[in-house]
């Protein structure tokens, strides 16, 4: 939250997950156990420098808000930096300032998470400091009022400010129907507004508690020390009252195209998408997750993929194209196709190209060499994650809190090995149907003559 | 483009963020120099199966001849679109085969390179950015390809009031210097570049006089020797580029850039200081006290945490090679756009009068010693890019167990001096947003 919290704007982590590939030597052992008032710790060593990556994630998102209290989970996260009895506002900045570290937060639709990075010698005051906040935070209208100011400018800075990011947030409300992943994570301007302490104090009193968070520490540290230091911390926080399933309203059937379109004067370069609710890694039959990640990356995940290939390079029509996949999200979550046209192009040829592509993929398949390809890049791309201590601590923090096990990290790459070219045609055919669709165009004010 | 990057797995955005960094650096960069005489900073470290490497060769857009502006720009996209006997196609598949991501960029002042492989696939990976660097091909295909996708860029942002609001910007504080020339160009000017035009940039620009390299991860130094001298050694001694004087910025002017947004952007340029000048540290300190990384900096405290007017408000000492200012920038409520910056102006004003506390300034040494490894040693990339920044700037390779008795040598008086120096000058502001309401009527006193 500090300056520029990480408010997830898409609907979740798009990352599918990693974990590392065999090949290469092992990383040091992963350790992974649930303390005795239900929180889950997790423990990723890597010492290579005097680092520590100390990370609480709650189960808790925007998904799971009240109906009317729009950016409750999203506004919580920033009043959580307002203070406890222990702990007045500002010390745990200034701790972590004088100690040359840094800390943040940020809110997804699924999740909510804190955290410091900082030398190996202060992980035991970042606990101190978490543990205390996750039952001691002291929330008064004053407070309350000032950064609900602050939150609203952060709607205005980063969605109503720019048009791409208003689009973006109609064609989520489109696409799901009835799920709340329709409702933007930052919340809808007139629900925010009336945002007040009962609904800050009721959101963090429920979902606030040992037993409904994943603390992650990454880096120069060994689980033991993990654990003592936990016990002495966390261990003393009481366990909350166990919620109920977290069951969220689900989709319909979906049987209609749906089409968004957003005009605005500052619109230079016209582009469309399209989107259609896929299932997660969490709800997808065996296999079917892996297969969209290949899909997304095949069809237009980089320079390799045919999007680029066939519409950027060989026609020319497009000026850039891709696919994306949200697998790492709670519920079923979204894939999306986009593109942009090139020069004289119109933005119907592009988006019949992109069309014809994906027909001619659901039509004839894939050929194995391009998918070994794409294998291999996935593969290759969680050796470069090792290199991030704290891409470490995200992949698995997101992963156990949205359900997920410490297993499925270290056997997708397998997972991901096992994939047929056949598979990857049936999730495309099955899921990526035209006929349901939500499609959204962004267009300039006006159609000028082109320009000389 | 710009919608893939919308669309990329969020973490990689939080990684950047997140890099910490030991209390005291353990990193040491060796200096080795190749049997063709070629320099490199080296990290050798084996806890991770790769390699990453990143250079600079001074001379980024000032180079682009006048009326081709945006030269170096596209002659970066084209690295990887073929070299030697590989056309764009091959060589791509041959890169992606090799395990390996191969990235150029530029400046205005450099153009930048950056490999990060798989060691056990080192010597394809080197053997691929060995051609991009002596070898680029600019075949007329991936030329026309790149210069439309740049042109595209450009129309694309043509009508973001953003744009205009840079582009005043630009002209006003740097003039008619070369730093007031668009880096991306114009449609016009990538039309005017040729495949000569980029051969001609690569000779006078790719040269091991002007040529910085750091290297960190699986390789010792014997092997990153060899390295150097298969990738550099090849090149001419000296570039040949065209001298940019430096440009003292054009300040105290106000401007306004009208747009029905729903708030305004406040950018404000104030006198820098240059790295090398002995104040240097302390402006550093005090625009970190100012409007620095703490969420209760000076600015960020009065005008955020106090007042909600904004999501956040900042200051930063902005460092080019012939440039340096220090700058603040916050966006506000528009109805309230008058209200804040009255509270930046009067928190100037207090630091420029009265400069910081001792505590202030503890912390902020603290923050500033502390936060270094964090920042830039945190990662292999984030230590090549170091490496090379520090180059860049001509500091040693000893910089970083000297830097923290630097900065403890700072006192309240010296860092009093720059804020009165630096913040005592009325500076550029310039308001983009909605027209502002009318000013109220003037009572006179009685």
């Amino acid at each position: 939250m500090i300056f520029r919290d990480l408010l997830a704007l898409a609907l979740s982590f798009a990352l599918a997950v990693p974990a590392l590939a065999q090949d290469p030597p092992p990383q040091a052992e992963i350790a992974n156990w649930t303390m005795d008032n239900g929180l889950e710790v997790v423990v990723i060593p890597d010492h290579r420098a005097p680092i520590v990556t100390h990370m609480v994630w709650y189960k808790v998102g925007s998904a799971d808000e009240e109906p009317g209290k729009s950016g409750i989970a999203h506004f919580l996260e920033h009043l959580m930096f307002k203070g406890t009895e222990r702990h007045p506002a500002g010390e745990l900045d200034r701790v972590v300032n004088e100690l040359g570290g840094s800390h943040n937060a940020f809110t997804t639709t699924d999740v909510t998470a804190y955290m410091q990075t900082i030398p190996p010698e202060a992980l035991a005051t970042m606990m101190d400091f978490e543990a205390d906040r996750m039952g001691g935070l002291v929330l008064t209208p004053e407070i309350i009022g000032a950064e609900r100011d602050v939150v609203i400018e952060e709607r205005r800075q980063r969605t109503e400010s720019n048009p791409q990011g208003l689009l973006g947030e109609e064609v989520t409300a489109t696409l799901f129907q009835n799920h709340p992943y329709r409702i933007p994570t930052i919340g809808w301007m007139h629900e925010m507004e009336q945002l007040n302490t009962e609904d800050a104090t009721a959101f963090y009193k429920r979902y606030y508690a040992p037993n409904n968070a994943v603390l992650v520490v990454a880096g120069d540290v060994d689980p033991e020390t993990v654990r003592t230091l936990a016990e002495a911390s966390y261990g003393k926080v009481p366990r909350g009252p166990d919620l109920p399933p977290r069951v969220r309203p689900s989709e319909p059937e979906h049987n209609t195209a749906r089409t968004i379109t957003l005009t605005d004067p500052r619109v230079g370069l016209p582009a469309f998408s399209h989107a259609w609710v896929v299932p997660s890694y969490r709800t997808a039959e065996p296999g079917e997750a892996e297969a969209l990640d290949l899909l997304s990356e095949i069809l237009g995940g980089g320079t390799r993929s045919r999007f680029y290939q066939e519409i950027v390079v060989k026609t020319g029509i497009a000026a850039g194209a891709g696919a994306g996949y949200s697998g790492g999200a709670y519920d079923p979550s979204a894939f999306t196709i986009y593109g942009a046209p090139q020069g004289e192009h119109t933005l119907a040829e592009v988006e019949a190209a992109v069309d014809e592509q994906l027909e001619r993929l659901i039509k004839d398949g894939i050929t194995a060499k391009e998918l070994d390809s794409a294998k291999m890049r996935y593969v290759r791309s969680l050796i470069f994650a090792r290199d991030e201590q704290a891409s470490m601590a995200n992949i698995y923090g997101s992963k156990l809190a949205n359900g997920g096990s410490v297993e499925d990290i270290t056997e997708w790459p397998d997972r991901i090995r096992a994939v047929t070219p056949e598979q990857v045609q049936a999730v495309a055919a099955k899921y990526l149907d035209p006929s349901i669709a939500v499609t959204s165009y962004l267009l300039p004010a006006e159609q000028e003559a082109s320009t000389p | 483009m710009m919608f893939a990057r919308a669309l990329r797995p969020i973490f990689f955005v939080f990684a950047a963020l997140l890099l910490t960094a030991p209390a005291h650096a353990v990193v040491e960069f060796q200096e080795i120099t190749s049997s063709k005489g070629v320099d490199a900073w080296l990290v050798e470290d084996y806890s991770v199966p790769i390699i990453t490497i990143r250079f600079a060769f001074e001379g980024g857009a000032t180079q682009d001849p006048a009326g081709k502006e945006g030269l170096a720009d596209l002659i970066t996209a084209l690295f990887d679109e073929g070299a030697g006997d590989l056309d764009s196609e091959t060589f791509q598949i041959r890169l992606d085969d090799a395990g390996a991501e191969m990235a150029f960029g530029s400046d205005l002042d450099a153009v930048y390179g950056s490999m990060r492989m798989l060691a056990d696939q080192r010597d394809e990976a080197f053997g691929l950015l060995k051609l991009a660097i002596q070898e680029p091909r600019f075949d007329q295909d991936p030329i026309n390809r790149m210069r439309a996708q740049l042109v595209t860029g450009i129309v694309a942002a043509a009508k973001n009031p953003r744009t205009a609001a840079q582009k005043l910007w630009a002209q006003t504080i740097y003039g008619d210097h070369l730093y007031a020339r668009p880096a991306e160009g114009t449609a016009e000017t990538l039309a005017a570049i040729t495949a000569d035009d980029l051969r001609a940039f690569h000779r006078a620009v790719f040269a091991r006089e002007n040529l910085h390299v750091g290297i960190v991860g699986a390789i010792d130094a014997e092997t990153a020797k060899g390295v150097l001298d298969d990738l550099f050694g090849a090149l001419p001694e000296k570039p040949d580029l065209k001298p940019v004087p430096d440009v003292p910025l054009a300040l105290g002017k106000d401007l306004a850039v009208e747009y029905p947004l729903p708030q305004t952007t406040i950018y404000m340029a104030y006198p820098g200081v240059e790295r090398s000048d002995p104040q240097f540290l302390a402006a550093y300190l005090m625009t970190q006290i100012l409007g620095g990384d703490s969420m209760l900096s000076r600015l960020n405290e009065e005008v955020r945490e106090k007042r909600g007017l904004s999501y956040g408000a900042g200051a930063n000492l902005l460092n080019l090679k012939h440039a340096n200012a220090l700058v603040i920038g916050t966006s506000t409520n528009a109805d309230r756009a008058g209200e804040t910056l009255g509270v930046i102006k009067d928190v100037v004003a207090e630091m420029a009068e009265n400069g910081p506390t001792e505590q202030e300034l503890a912390a902020a040494k603290k923050y500033v010693i502390g936060s270094y490894a964090l920042n830039e040693l945190g990662s292999s990339s984030a230590i090549a890019n170091t490496m090379v920044g520090l180059q860049l700037r001509d500091m040693g390779a000893d910089y970083i167990t000297e830097r923290d008795a630097m900065i403890e040598a700072v006192t309240v008086a010296d860092v009093k001096a720059a804020a009165e120096e630096l913040l005592g000058t009325k500076p550029t502001t310039m308001l983009l947003g909605p027209a502002a309401p009318a000013a109220p009527p003037v009572v006179p006193k009685e």
